[in-house]
């Protein structure tokens, strides 16, 4: 064991699959020599060599164009888009290509790239560096879309992702980087070192990709989050002095049902967070899904709490950010309800 | 490059409006076909240039039109690739059983057989030559003309007519458009249907082939429209930056649907110009010259195989069909047009290029024509015995699989609500 923030547990995993598989390739915009602008790659080339670990031109649809066609030859590609908000030139690529490709092809080729992008908001990044676009990947089918919250995951989960046959769109809450931010931005940050969670395996390990976990047992309300804002929510649920259960969905498909339903069917209420913005977001997704198997449990009406409907404001990144106040009065709502 | 009207000037020292320049093609429905604007140098003009040569000393090529077989249909000149009479005999039977396995399947598609059809009459030389060109186990990312590609590499015409028709031997399941072939064991990738997206992938499979030491190399097509596409240029440029051992084609057939190539900006330079900023050789090609097709691009597998990195290569031709079933060409030119194309047509060129080496004759050719007719008939009936559009490939249970490696439990769930 060793104790890892979540970019040296993602360099940890990066580290094993380069050194287990001659097929994994690693690369992206900075991610060679320099090691990634978030440092997640450090190290790697000087250890691996250039044709394995190296930097790429600024075209995200060419990197995963060409991620790609690496994968149709053989190999494991983990592609690094340098921040969520510039996948979108890749979108073709994804949509159209990765995430259908064995299906047009009958099975004959596949593409098992694993495309790792740091995502979310609170760092004061503004409108192009603090995005959550999860919710457009999950709408394909094909591709499979996961975001750790902590360190032990991230690495677990990063491993599972390399070895997965399909494409797998892997997410890293940067604002949790270096330690579990629960959306108090006045206080000082506590840095991974003091949470278990950081304690992480030296070696090869995976966390399985379609499992959820529970950040917090609980009999009063199920909070259903991912990636920051389980540590937002775990804040909330002692502010607000109720017995949440905070789910951490981890892998959000294949999305692990059962742990929902099951919660939800216990507590008979539930809030849904995310940082990403509301109409048609993931959580409409998951208030459909309670509703559909959970509806005649239910003691009062699910709350979401998300981001705004606006692009990402740079100056007002606290009354955009889905914080713990936020997230504490809609868990008093369901409780009166 | 097509005609550019001239532009009206000002009297010096009047202030000019702006205009727009929207292209138009030098002629329409109704009006007399226009190819003046187009240059024919003569055949074997230009020098083959070593494999090795630096790019900067390539770039006349990018303006100029590599050119084998001269107006009596002989061989001339340095690219003169020198090929036996039988494998001459060989090309000309893939070229001949492309056009004729087209024109049956436009019939089954009039015929409501099945629902799409592309033809690639008048282009059989871009695929057949470059096949022919190429080593059997080199990777081949098509776009959705290159059926001669499969054809010249052998593959069985049930299997094709099999996906065609979405019948129970059609290997992707009833899941793909008619001619979105896939055939892994012939090295020819799945064709997308949407435009460019091959070309990076064939970029990445070659940088994949070069950091694992292997001696395969890819090549890739698309059609002078999807120049204008993003992946084309991401394609040359992470070519460019890893000099991977990939060859580029771009199938000038002068026509996108219905816009003429100086939508893509054909009107001001032209396609194979385009590697030139990217210090890729950018070679220019009579696409319906075999011999030439054939030589450029075993001139450009022979520099990739030795590390010279990529080359993109202008095949310049002319599409003879509408550019699928649901379309009309002669809405938009005219009729006439495709028997005045100034390069003749492939098939008919090859043909009298063998007869003139007394390799060949008519009489053998009109044979050869019924013959592959009939083959391609009887593969037909063979291929519908396993059914048509009408029939169902597959259990509709099967539309679940292969969305991922494994069906997860969503899926499951879903075929379950479908009945299945």
């Amino acid at each position: 064991m060793a104790t890892m923030n979540m970019i040296q547990a993602i360099n940890s995993a990066l580290d094993v699959m380069l050194g287990r598989d001659d097929n994994v390739v690693v690369f992206g915009e900075d991610v060679g020599y320099f090691g990634g602008v978030f440092r997640c790659t450090a190290g790697l080339q000087k250890k691996y060599g250039k044709t394995r670990v190296f930097d790429t031109p600024i075209a995200e649809g060419g990197i995963l164009g060409t991620a790609i066609g690496m994968g149709v030859y053989g190999l494991r590609p983990v592609a690094e888009i340098q921040f969520a908000d510039y996948i979108y030139p890749a979108f073709d690529q994804l949509v159209s290509e990765a995430a259908r490709l064995r299906y047009r092809s009958g099975g004959e080729f596949w593409a098992p790239i694993t495309v790792r992008a740091p995502c979310g908001g609170g760092i004061f990044g503004g409108q192009t560096h603090s995005q959550s676009p999860e919710g457009v990947f999950t709408h394909v089918c094909g591709l499979k879309t996961v975001i750790p919250s902590n360190p032990y995951d991230a690495k677990g989960l990063l491993i599972a992702a390399i070895e997965d046959d399909d494409p797998v769109m892997f997410f890293e809450p940067k604002r949790i980087y270096n330690g579990p931010f629960d959306g108090h931005h006045d206080r000082p940050l506590q840095p991974w070192s003091k949470f278990r969670e950081s304690e992480v395996p030296e070696g090869h390990y995976r966390v399985e990709i379609g499992k959820a976990a529970i950040a917090r047992p609980g009999a009063d309300v199920t909070v259903l989050a991912y990636g920051t804002m389980v540590h937002v929510c775990l804040a909330a649920v002692a502010e607000a002095q109720v017995d949440g259960e905070v789910i951490d969905l981890r892998s959000l498909l294949p999305i692990d049902l059962d742990a929902i339903v099951t919660s939800v069917k216990k507590t008979g209420r539930c809030v849904i967070v995310h940082e990403a913005t509301r109409t048609s977001g993931y959580g409409a997704e998951l208030s459909a899904l309670v509703q559909e198997h959970c509806f005649h449990h239910l003691e009062a009406p699910i709350e979401r709490v998300t981001g705004w409907d606006t692009p990402y404001p740079h100056a007002f990144e606290w009354h955009y950010f889905p914080g713990p106040d936020r997230v504490a009065a809609a868990l008093k709502r369901v409780m009166e309800g | 490059m097509a005609r550019k009207k001239p532009t009206p000037q000002a009297a010096p020292g009047a202030t000019q409006k702006l205009r727009l320049h929207v292209p138009e093609p030098s002629a329409r429905p109704g009006e007399e076909p226009d190819f003046s604007h187009i240059r024919v140098p003569p055949a074997g003009a230009l020098p083959r240039p070593d494999i090795a040569a630096a790019e900067s000393s390539l770039r006349g090529y990018a303006d100029g039109l590599i050119r084998v077989l001269d107006e009596d249909q002989r061989a001339v000149g340095e690219w003169d690739p020198q090929l036996d009479a039988e494998t001459l005999r060989r090309g000309l039977r893939a070229m001949m059983l492309t056009r004729a396995y087209d024109d049956r399947m436009l019939r089954i598609q009039r015929q409501g057989k099945t629902s799409f059809y592309m033809k690639s009459t008048g282009e059989e030389a871009v695929a057949v030559a470059q096949a022919f060109a190429l080593d059997p186990d080199d990777m081949l990312f098509p776009s959705y003309r290159q059926q001669g590609l499969l054809i010249a590499r052998g593959h069985s015409l049930v299997d094709m007519m099999c996906q065609v028709y979405n019948n129970t031997r059609d290997r992707l399941k009833g899941r793909q458009l008619p001619i979105m072939y896939s055939v892994r064991e012939k090295g020819f990738f799945s064709i997308s249907g949407n435009l460019g997206t091959q070309f990076p992938q064939a970029v990445g499979w070659a940088m994949a082939s070069a950091m694992k030491g292997d001696t395969r190399i890819a090549a890739s097509w698309v059609g002078e429209g999807t120049t204008a596409e993003a992946d084309f240029h991401h394609a040359l440029t992470f070519a460019s930056v890893y000099q991977a051992p990939v060859i580029l084609n771009v199938v000038n057939n002068q026509y996108a649907i219905s816009s003429f190539q100086g939508f893509a900006g054909g009107e001001h330079a032209t396609f194979a110009a385009r590697a030139i900023g990217y210090g890729i050789p950018g070679l220019r090609v009579d696409g319906n010259d075999f011999l030439a097709v054939y030589a450029v691009t075993r001139w450009a597998a022979a520099r990739a195989r030795a590390n010279h990195g990529p080359t993109l290569i202008e095949l310049f031709t002319y599409r003879a069909a509408a550019h699928s079933t649901s379309d009309d060409p002669s809405a938009y030119r005219p009729q006439e047009e495709s028997a005045r194309w100034p390069l003749g047509d492939p098939v008919e060129r090859l043909q009298q290029h063998l007869i003139g080496l007394g390799q060949w004759s008519e009489a053998q050719q009109q044979a050869l024509a019924r013959e592959l007719d009939e083959q391609v008939k009887a593969d037909l009936k063979e291929a519908e015995r396993y059914g048509t559009l009408a029939t169902a490939p597959a259990s509709p249970k099967t539309m679940f699989e292969d969305v991922f490696k494994e069906m997860p439990p969503h899926l499951i769930k879903q075929r379950q609500e479908m009945g299945y």
